[in-house]
């Protein structure tokens, strides 16, 4: 039996879980005094929970005694961002709006796990209702990065990230809307999948932006990612967005070998603004998808590029100021009473109640959809989406997936661009455009860049992850970047 | 494409987000910003181009309307900040 329990994937877990050489239980100890030994520093959970967890490590081994309805991912610890609701456990959204909100019921992913053989370790910090690229915008103070914690870990999916990077968790569960799994996979040298949009249900994830929001999963690895993806997809009629796509074999797609596969490196994606390392580090990937059998495609282009930050940062919170306006104080969350009335009561509400972004964005969405405004904004942004959309659909006639850099820059230091949104914004910019037109990607480690994980992102067409997962996999087993481990 | 204090104010109003004297100010000058960065979007011509509003085909996607059990009241209620009896508590919404 393998000392260090908390460092194994899931895949090396599940096999000796099925053998029953290790039993959930010890596992799930393991992880959970893992997470006591670098939580402190790391500040990646918000709420541990530790004696649900027993709970459900003692079920499952009860489980894999019996050998009845066993999956990959029965048994093994997994940790859930705190924006996804967990009946009976409460779910924030890094904020103090939701800081005692108990959800009573369970998202459709969280049942999907739970059928599954769920651990639920703890729920994960992340940027204040997903708004965020560094997770600093915590209402639970900011996550640090494992690999350097004077530096930022990427969100808003933060503490996701931190703890699959620190073994805090085998697994964990992000949500992306305009990079929130692949930047802060990235900038913690760990694997990160956003599905296509409608692959994962949305159901009992706290909405931020409906028409890019999509749930994913947080890995050490590619095959990892597979057997989470594999739980998770499918349609749920309970959400209309769904998408009624048979799913794959996801597994199926884990080979070794990319030959017959045509992928493009959009060059506005390896020009200015990419930092030296990470540029060496992509393009050293992309030499090694070529060693692999893939011919590599250096003439696409998507013109559109430059444009998709500003279509994003309309759309986005546009979406966020109408999906923000439940939370009034009145039916739960935090609320104010002391006002003179009851409008004063809900102003001072999401006055309290809200951090700056997240305001800054209701007031941005508010602006662009507001009389006069309208068509010069929200619906300029729209017909955006459409040219975005259209060069990516062009992109894929001549290509079957496309790499890139995840972020322009490896992590950056907690602070550094708090004073500046626009700055905060500009490092998702090579992911925005992918939740823009609805598309698959992951990020997977490739490198490193002063001492900080590099990601490669591989974006594929609709519903085509198991292409994205084969192009990745075949990489990481040709690379050695993911077995590294931060010293903590 | 700078925005005054009085356009600030009107947000965040339409908003209902209670604002500082500080938060005025800072969002001002940030709003003022990011709104300007935005005008990068009318170099791009637009006009024949039809809005995306999602990107999947589905459209009316409907169900068959059949009853089932509702969630329990006191898991609605439980997480209400004031409540009476089985119902949520809220001030009086109409001014005298």
């Amino acid at each position: 039996m393998p000392s260090d329990l908390f460092r194994l994937t899931v895949h090396e877990a599940s096999r000796l879980l099925a053998r029953r050489e290790v039993s959930s239980r010890e596992l799930t100890r393991a992880v959970l005094d893992r997470i006591g030994a670098v939580d402190g520093r790391l500040n990646a959970f918000i709420t541990v929970t530790a004696e649900l967890a027993l709970e459900q490590a003692q079920e499952a081994d009860a489980r894999l005694d019996r050998g009845e309805g066993i999956t990959p991912l029965t048994g093994v610890p997994a940790a859930i961002k705190d924006v996804i609701c967990t009946r009976g456990v409460r779910t924030t959204c890094g904020s103090r709006m939701l800081e005692g909100f108990v959800p009573p019921y369970d998202a459709t992913v969280i049942e999907r796990l739970k059928a599954a053989g769920l651990v639920m370790v703890g729920k994960t910090n992340m940027d204040e209702f997903a708004m965020g690229s560094s997770g600093e915008n915590s209402y639970f103070g900011p996550t640090r990065n494992p690999w350097d914690e004077e530096r930022v870990p990427g969100g808003s999916s933060s503490g996701s990230a931190a703890a699959v990077a620190a073994d805090a968790c085998l697994y964990a569960l992000g949500s992306d809307t305009g990079g929130s799994i692949r930047q802060p996979a990235a900038l913690c040298g760990i694997v990160g999948l956003k599905p296509t949009y409608g692959r994962v249900s949305r159901y009992g994830l706290v909405a931020f932006a409906s028409s890019l929001d999509q749930i994913g999963p947080m890995t050490k690895d590619v095959t990892d990612a597979a057997l989470v993806l594999q739980a998770i997809a499918g349609h749920d009629p309970r959400d209309s967005t769904s998408a009624p796509v048979e799913v794959p074999d996801y597994t199926a797609a884990l080979v070794p070998d990319l030959r017959g596969l045509r992928l493009g490196v959009p060059m506005e994606y390896m020009g200015e603004g990419v930092e030296e390392g990470v540029r060496q580090a992509v393009e050293g990937a992309i030499a090694t998808l070529q060693d692999l059998g893939a011919e590599v495609d250096w003439e696409v282009s998507l013109p559109s590029t430059r444009y998709a930050l500003a279509c994003y940062y309309i759309i986005a919170p546009s979406e966020a100021s109408a999906n923000l306006a439940r939370y009034d104080g009145v039916k739960y969350g935090y609320s104010y009473t002391e006002g003179a009335s009851m409008w004063e009561n809900m102003e001072r509400t999401r006055q309290f109640g809200f951090g700056a972004e997240v305001k800054r964005r209701i007031m941005l969405g508010t602006y662009a959809l507001s009389a006069g405004y309208y068509d010069a904004y929200y619906l300029k942004a729209q017909k955006v989406r459409t040219l975005i959309r259209r060069e990516f659909e062009a992109a894929f006639q001549r290509c079957h997936a496309l790499v890139t850099p995840v972020s322009p820059t490896p992590a950056f230091r907690l602070g550094e661009k708090v004073a500046d949104p626009l700055q905060m914004y500009l490092s998702d910019v090579f992911t925005i455009p992918v939740n823009i037109a609805g598309l698959p990607s992951i990020s997977v480690p490739c490198g490193f860049s002063q001492g900080l994980p590099v990601g490669l992102q591989v974006i594929g067409r609709p519903f085509d992850e198991p292409t994205v997962l084969r192009v990745a996999y075949a990489y990481e087993q040709a690379s050695e970047w993911h077995r590294r481990r931060p010293s903590l | 494409m700078p925005i005054d204090r009085q356009e600030v104010l009107h947000m965040a109003r339409l908003a209902r987000v209670g604002l500082s004297e500080e938060d005025v100010a800072r969002f001002q000058e940030q709003l003022s910003q990011i709104l300007d960065y935005f005008q990068v979007l009318q170099e791009l011509d637009t006009s024949e181009v039809p809005p995306t509003s999602h990107v999947l085909p589905l459209q009316n996607v409907m169900r068959e309307d059949e009853p089932g059990a509702p969630m329990p009241s006191e898991d609605v209620l439980a997480n209400a900040p004031q409540r009476e009896g089985d119902f949520f508590k809220v001030r009086a919404v109409l001014e005298e």
